[in-house]
């Protein structure tokens, strides 16, 4: 598969204390990747660089062949990579459809005068993004909710309206920061459904991070395993589960799984 | 006077309160900051008006079109040059309220340089004459300026709450952050902010000059701190709240003065906004966000 999204050496250190060295990640067109480690093992750290919430100390991030290091976090995710967030951050106030249209500013061209007197072209770019979030939102089951307040809703639906609003801004690499916290095996298994959907229909790679270990095999084509800011093991879900160096780290350095 | 009479005086200065107050009450809704500064923009637009009106001749359009464009910039070039470096380095939120104070004091004092302290008078743009409701005058003056501060209000909340401006806004006043990884440019959402809180200061200042014909270099210090306390009344971030306080503000202002005391008024009024502030801290309309442990 071509690559799309790759990061070379890549290293952040927070005055002395260093979060992450060495990670080189390889995602392709359409791939469903995913992050795995223990507890503080730097995969958050990675999105956040993905992303230029931080800028790295070393190391190289290219999407599509160009760097991207260095650019403002908004201009990254009109490039083409979006996120969710591990501890939910919805736009709680807003409704549900505004919380995926907001993310759909990128598109929109039309002036603020344009917007108050409400002329065609308001009307034409604000009909369009009316549809395309409705769309979203029934890709994720949440089309009813359109006008409640994001807050209202329960939590295994904000999760969804996450991607749904990350989705909105026409990613071609959806990093999921533990989408199946706190679901239940069946919401989890409807999640697994949901994310393999969304891949064919938005022809969109994903990278994710999560802890439940039967959804991550059951979803990934492909494994990195951090553990303290390194990546200690990398492959097919099959082969890494068997890596005792994974194992090691996931049990404290206790074999018997 | 009459208690109709009085409570459209209220409003009429209310309005002007309101407006001036919405300025107040966006900025700090979205990068939290109470904007100082954003009085002496009422002083700024005045001077504005009056430079437009008396020195350069033109007709009332171009001074008001002229004053609206200049505080908006004005605002945006306050916030680029003043505060942006502030925020993006992430300085305390005190550094950025002393630099605000700053920017109030050398507006001030720029005016006093360029046009002496002592006071212009504003010219009389505004159509004479009255219409009686019941037993109460209603001035044109009063008519235009209640008009124009529904008109902007209406505009404004459309703007808020329909437009992908207004959107952006909400989002970057919830969590700057998010918006940002949802490809929200949020220095050019904050400039608007900005520069639509200016342009409205800039409508303020003409009505304001327009009751009170005297143009100074500190009068944006009192309007712009009852204008303040409007909008901490109604609840400060919100906007609706930001009108109801302004109107409050008015009226509770005008009947103080027309049937208690003059002298006493700016007490009472401020003796208001305590009681409020203690049964309701987070203003009228205010929410109360409790931060999560």
């Amino acid at each position: 598969m071509a690559k799309l999204l790759e990061t070379e050496n890549l290293g952040i250190a927070f005055g002395g204390l260093r979060a992450l060295s060495d990670v080189t990640l390889e995602i392709g067109r359409g791939e469903i990747v995913g992050l795995i480690g223990p507890n503080g093992a730097g995969k958050t750290t990675v999105f956040n660089l993905l992303t230029d919430v931080y800028m790295p100390t070393e190391g190289t991030i290219t999407l599509e062949g160009k760097s991207i290091v260095g650019k403002k976090t908004y201009q990254i995710t009109r490039a083409g990579i979006a996120r969710t967030f591990q501890n939910i951050r919805l736009f709680k106030d807003i409704s549900v459809i505004d919380n995926v249209k907001i993310a759909m500013e990128g598109d929109m061209h039309y002036s603020a005068l344009a917007g108050i007197l409400r002329l065609p072209s308001y009307w034409r770019e604000e009909k369009a993004a009316d549809l395309r979030a409705r769309e979203l939102l029934r890709v994720v089951d949440l089309e009813d909710f359109a006008d409640a307040k994001a807050k209202n809703l329960p939590y295994g639906q904000q999760r969804k309206l996450e991607i749904a609003r990350a989705l909105a801004t026409q990613p071609k690499v959806l990093l999921l920061d533990e989408p199946a916290a706190g679901m239940n095996p069946t919401e989890t298994q409807e999640l697994a459904e949901m994310i393999e959907k969304i891949r064919k229909k938005f022809d969109v790679a994903i990278l994710l991070i999560e802890h439940d270990m039967s959804f991550v095999m059951e979803i990934c084509e492909k494994l990195y395993v951090l553990d303290y800011g390194m990546v200690i093991a990398q492959g097919k879900p099959e082969d890494v589960r068997k890596d005792p160096k994974v194992i090691a780290a996931y049990l404290g350095g206790n074999e018997d799984e | 006077m009459n208690v109709l009479s009085q409570i459209i005086n209220g409003l009429h200065i209310g309005s002007i309160y309101a407006l001036v107050a919405l300025g107040y009450s966006m900025v700090y809704g979205i990068i939290k900051l109470i904007n100082f500064a954003h009085g002496e923009i009422i002083m700024v637009g005045a001077y504005a008006v009056y430079v437009m009106l008396v020195l350069v001749g033109t007709p009332l359009w171009i001074a008001v079109l002229v004053s609206l464009l200049f505080c908006a910039c004005m605002g945006m070039l306050i916030e680029r040059v003043a505060y942006r470096r502030l925020r993006n380095k992430n300085a305390p939120r005190i550094s950025l309220l002393i630099t605000a104070i700053g920017v109030s004091i050398f507006l001030q004092n720029l005016a006093q340089t360029i046009f002496s302290s002592s006071g212009k008078s504003f010219p009389n743009v505004m159509p004479q004459g009255s219409i009686r409701l019941g037993d109460a005058e209603i001035s044109a003056l009063t008519l235009i300026t209640l008009a124009t501060a529904a008109v902007l209000m209406i505009g404004l909340q459309l703007l808020v709450s329909k437009t992908k401006m207004g959107k952006a806004m909400r989002a970057v006043s919830e969590d700057a952050g998010a918006a940002k990884l949802m490809g929200i440019n949020t220095n050019v959402t904050i400039t608007w902010t900005f520069a639509i809180g200016s342009a409205l200061a800039s409508i303020a200042a003409l009505l304001y000059s327009s009751a009170y014909p005297l143009v100074t270099p500190y009068m944006g210090s009192t309007l712009g701190l009852k204008a303040f306390i409007a909008a901490v009344l109604g609840g400060i971030g919100s906007v609706p709240g930001a009108m109801l306080g302004g109107f409050l503000l008015g009226i509770a202002e005008t009947l103080a003065k027309g049937y208690i005391s003059s002298v006493v008024a700016d007490a009472i009024v401020f003796g208001i906004l305590i009681l409020v502030l203690l049964i309701r801290p987070a203003g009228l309309l205010g929410r109360n966000v409790k931060e999560k442990v």
